[in-house]
C-alpha cells in the first residue's frame, strides 16, 4: 500500500504531463457558436447599405416563412468564395437579407457587381453592433431564421458546395 | 512597359481581412468621467477577444475588439453595470467570452480546487506536526 503512495504523485504528474501534451496537439476549437439559437432575433433597425437595396430590421425577418440571414463584408475574403453559392440557394428559391460589417456602400456595391447578388435586402452594420448582438463572432456567418423570427441554425465560415444540403435541410425544418 | 506594371503593384495594397472603415467612436477614447472609465477598463480586461482568442479586447487590435470596446465604453456612459453588460455578452457569447466564469456546475471544481488542496495540504501538514512533536 505504502509503495502505490510512493508512486501516486509520480504517476499523477505524468498525468498532468498527458493532459498538457493533448491540449498542445488539439489546439482548442476556434469557432465560438452563437448562444441564442432557438429565440427570437435581438431587435435591429439597420439603414441600407447601398442605395439599390432595402434596409433591414428585425421584424424583417419574420416574414412568415424561414429565410436565410448572411452576415458578410466587401473586405472579407471566403465571402468571395461563397458568394456563387448564394446565388445557388436563391436559384433554388431561398430568400436571403444580409448585413455588411463595417463597411462603405460603394465598396459594397463594388462587391455586387463583381461576385453577384443574391441579397433581398442589405443591412449596415457600421461598428458590429448588430453583429455583436447576434452572438455572431465573425464573418461570413449565416443564420436560418424561421417564419416567427425564431434563430434556428448557425452556419460558422462560409457555405461551401458541400454544406448546400445541410442549410437547405435546416431551412426546411425551420418550416 | 513591365517596369510600369511593377511599379504599379508596388501601389496596390495588399488583401487583408480587414476592413477600410476607421475605429468605433470610443474603441480607443477614454471616457472623461474617470471612475466610469476605470470600470470600463476592468471589464474590458476581462473579456475575450473572439477573432484573437488568447486575448482580452482592452490588448486586441482587432477591429471587432475595438468595436466591443465601444460598445463598453457607451454603455457604461449610459449608466449600465459592468456585470449587466458581461451577462449580455455571456448570453450570447457563453462562457467562453468571460475571463472570470461564473460559478456553474461545470466550474464548481474549477472554483472548489484550491480550496480543497488547501485543506489537503493543512491536513498533511496538521500530521506530520503532531507526528513529530509526539516524538
Amino acid at each position: 500500500m505504502r509503495k502505490v503512495l510512493l508512486w501516486l504523485p509520480l504517476a499523477l504528474f505524468g498525468l498532468l504531463l498527458g493532459i498538457m501534451g493533448h491540449g498542445i496537439l488539439n489546439p482548442e476549437q476556434t469557432t465560438v457558436p452563437s448562444r441564442l439559437i432557438g429565440t427570437k432575433v435581438p431587435q435591429f433597425d439597420l439603414p441600407a447599405a447601398v442605395p439599390s437595396h432595402a434596409a433591414l430590421k428585425s421584424s424583417d425577418l419574420a416574414s412568415g416563412k424561414p429565410i436565410l440571414l448572411n452576415i458578410f463584408a466587401s473586405w472579407c475574403l471566403p465571402c468571395i468564395t461563397e458568394a456563387p453559392i448564394l446565388e445557388e440557394l436563391k436559384a433554388k428559391g431561398v430568400t436571403i437579407h444580409a448585413i455588411a460589417i463595417r463597411d462603405k456602400p460603394e465598396d459594397v456595391a463594388r462587391f455586387l457587381s463583381d461576385h453577384g447578388d443574391p441579397y433581398a435586402s442589405i443591412g449596415s452594420d457600421v461598428s458590429s453592433r448588430v453583429q455583436i448582438s447576434l452572438g455572431s463572432s465573425g464573418v461570413p456567418e449565416s443564420f436560418v431564421i424561421d417564419g416567427k423570427g425564431i434563430i434556428r441554425h448557425q452556419h460558422i465560415g462560409d457555405i461551401k458546395v458541400e454544406d448546400v444540403p445541410k442549410i437547405l435541410k435546416a431551412l426546411e425544418e425551420a418550416r | 512597359m513591365k517596369c510600369f506594371a511593377l511599379l504599379l503593384l508596388l501601389l496596390a495594397s495588399p488583401a487583408l481581412a480587414d476592413s477600410r472603415m476607421g475605429a468605433a467612436p470610443l474603441a480607443n477614447v477614454q471616457l472623461t468621467d474617470v471612475r466610469q472609465e476605470r470600470q470600463a477598463r476592468a471589464l474590458m480586461e476581462t473579456i475575450r477577444c473572439l477573432v484573437c482568442q488568447g486575448q482580452s479586447i482592452a490588448d486586441s487590435d482587432a477591429e471587432m475588439a475595438g468595436d466591443m470596446r465601444s460598445l463598453i465604453r457607451e454603455r457604461i456612459q449610459k449608466g449600465e453595470r459592468p456585470e449587466a453588460i458581461r451577462s449580455w455578452l455571456i448570453q450570447r457569447y457563453g462562457d467562453w467570452v468571460t475571463y472570470e466564469p461564473p460559478l456553474s456546475v461545470t466550474t464548481i471544481f474549477l472554483w472548489g480546487l484550491p480550496v480543497l488542496l488547501l485543506m489537503l495540504g493543512g491536513g498533511l501538514a496538521l500530521g506530520r506536526i503532531r507526528r513529530t512533536s509526539k516524538r
